[in-house]
């Protein structure tokens, strides 16, 4: 690609873009999605409810308790069947 | 151990027996009176990690995540009263805890539901307004991530997950790898898929680059990348704030 | 800096403790409620919903920030970054009042997240007044300091609880918050006579009331043991408790703390209304 032909496709990209944010712009106020992230992680100064065993039984992962293990929505793969490959090490950006 | 450093052990480690001192009303034993106290941390601790991430609980189902809570929240209290920080390094006790290994991708889930509360709970900045300048004008600006973006890369297809953990009418996740990009138009942070590209872009913006720099490098690194579809993710999302 | 004409005290009427969720209907109409309650953990955070949130009640309302974390009653020094976030949360809103509570809740192990008991001797009397006068020289404003629900005893216990925070209001001139629930869960799992507690609380350093709904349970002896849940409605005993409060204190302002399962609006307001029926007992005869 030349610089020439490089940057008419930057142009092009940012006019596109431009074009995008504007539409997208009036709709800011009303597209409100929260995944119940407002009410995660609050602090209160209730006590539990009631005196339920959680707090004091134990579990020894090693040993059966563990084999019910993921009841939920234990996603398989498209393809794959779920076999996914090692985990490596993460590479997540903190904001700057 | 004495005071409250034995009543603090014993909160924590249910083998250990009421600490010496402590009774009912008449002298005896305090016994269940104790156990209160024991409830109220294990649970108020487990309900915070429960809403804090929800996706690895869908994931895993909610007795298997009450369990595996009470593993985490025993070696890990929270390192301050701020509820809403806590489980920073769940994803990291994921990634090492024997029962979910086979999960491979949980730990990544796990850091794309606490990097929505962060996100969440990030300092507001002023969006990235490109009104009224034309293309040119805008490829010389120097916009930054806003500190609410936060950029995520997988080996796993983690917003597909996501996605299909939060969404009823999503498809399955594909497979393959996928990058997320967390950004916050005003208050709600949403994960978006970032296409092929986007992290190099996303890295280049967190410099003092101009638009047009940040894009040409990410065409060097990527050179199939969509760059008009990269660049349209960051203007709609909010995930830009203006340069200094 | 929030506008100069939001109001500075806490009015002697009923509040309730906030919830995200009620954010619109509140504004929308808060019917009897005269002023709002906020856990200041929860308000730490740079940016986002929440402090908007927070800035847009606070031109409304008086806010009162109630502090569920800084557990005065530790054996460890104060921890000075979260007292500084209080400073920084008290700075900016400028709220009608600071108030915490009676209890610790950190320790070498790290936060615990409740609200822990502590044996009431001269060493711990000392430490809590220690911690109170720091407090109050940080955030330069006189605190209230709340009476917990509490379900055991200390065997090296000397004093009695309200002996104990009288002397705590005396010696650093804090002023108190009296949990009238409270007051009935720690009578009940403890074995004292309620409203001879009330009786002896020092009423005049009393600035704030709370009222909440709690669990019962029994003990290994089938004995009743109360939990301090804030799940459920407030019951009669402890609004006649209440009651018997006002009639000696007059009009103080009233708090409805519902913090599990936490209700419809309406729900809430209604328990609010039920407070201020009892303030303003001329109204509520009519």
């Amino acid at each position: 690609m030349t610089i020439a032909t490089k940057s008419f496709a930057l142009l092009g990209a940012v006019t596109a873009a431009v074009t995008a944010a504007g539409v997208t712009e009036v709709q800011a106020q009303e597209q409100e999605k929260c995944y119940g992230i407002s009410l995660a992680g609050e602090n209160d100064c209730a006590a539990g409810p009631g005196t339920t065993c959680a707090g004091t039984s134990t579990v020894d992962y090693q040993g059966n308790a563990w084999t019910f293990v993921a009841a939920g929505t234990c996603v398989t793969m498209e393809k794959d069947g779920g076999r996914m490959g090692s985990l490596e090490p993460l590479d997540r950006d903190l904001p700057a | 151990m004495t005071g409250q450093t034995g009543f603090a052990t014993a909160l924590l480690d249910p083998a250990r027996p009421t600490p010496e001192g402590l009774m009912n009303p008449f002298g005896g034993p305090a016994g269940k009176r104790f156990d209160v106290y024991r409830n109220n941390v294990t649970v108020s601790l487990t309900e915070a990690l429960e809403t804090g991430f929800p996706t690895v609980r869908k994931l895993v189902g909610d007795a298997f995540f009450k369990a595996m809570a009470g593993v985490y929240l025993r070696a890990n209290p929270p390192a301050d009263p701020r509820l809403a920080l806590y489980g920073t390094s769940f994803p990291g006790f994921l990634a090492r805890f024997g029962p979910v290994a086979h999960l491979a991708y949980l730990p990544d889930v796990a850091r794309l539901d606490l990097g929505l509360r962060q996100s969440y709970h990030a300092a507001d900045a002023a969006p990235f307004d490109t009104g009224g300048m034309d293309p040119a004008e805008v490829l010389a600006q120097r916009p930054r991530l806003a500190p609410a973006t936060l950029v995520l890369s997988s080996r796993h297809p983690v917003h597909g997950i996501w996605r299909f953990n939060t969404d009823p009418d999503a498809p399955r996740p594909p497979a393959g790898q996928q990058d997320v990009l967390i950004a916050r138009r005003q208050f709600d942070p949403v994960p978006h898929l970032l296409p092929p590209g986007g992290i190099t872009l996303a890295r280049a913006l967190k410099g003092r680059l101009t638009l047009a720099e940040a894009m040409t490098r990410t065409l060097a690194v990527h050179p199939s990348a969509d760059i008009a579809a990269l660049v349209t993710l960051m203007f709609t999302s909010g995930a830009l704030t203006p340069g200094a | 800096m929030l506008d100069s004409s939001a109001p500075r005290a806490l009015p002697a009427a009923a509040g309730i403790g906030y919830k995200a969720q009620h954010f619109t209907g509140l504004m929308a109409d808060p019917g009897p409620v005269a002023w709002l309650e906020i856990h200041a953990e929860n308000y730490m955070g740079a940016g986002g919903r929440p402090l908007a949130q927070l800035r847009a009640l606070a031109e409304r309302f008086p806010i009162s920030v109630h502090g569920v974390g800084l557990s005065i009653g530790g054996e460890a020094p104060l921890d000075a970054d979260h007292l500084s976030r209080l400073r920084h949360l008290c700075d900016w809103l400028e709220p009608a009042s600071f108030s915490e509570h009676l209890a610790w809740s950190t320790h070498e192990t790290g936060f615990l997240n409740d609200l822990l008991p502590l044996p009431y001797t001269d060493a711990t009397l000392a430490r809590v007044c220690d911690h109170i006068d720091r407090v109050q020289e940080v955030l330069g404003r006189r605190m209230l300091l709340e009476n917990p629900s509490t379900y055991l005893a200390f065997a090296e216990s000397e004093m009695d609880e309200v002996s104990f925070l009288s002397e705590i209001a005396r010696r650093t001139g804090c002023g108190l918050l009296l949990d009238v629930n409270n007051v009935f869960v720690s009578a009940t799992n403890q074995g004292w006579d309620a409203r001879a507690y009330v009786d002896a609380f020092p009423l005049d350093a009393v600035g704030e009331i709370h009222l909440g709904g709690h669990d019962e349970d029994t003990d290994d002896h089938g004995r009743p043991l109360l939990i301090d849940s804030h799940g459920r409605a407030v019951i009669d005993p402890v609004w006649t408790l209440y009651a018997h409060t006002i009639a000696r204190t007059g009009p103080r302002p009233t708090l409805i703390e519902w913090d599990n399962d936490v209700p419809p609006l309406p729900e809430l307001l209604a328990e609010a209304a039920r407070a201020a029926a009892i303030l303003t007992p001329v109204e509520a005869a009519r």
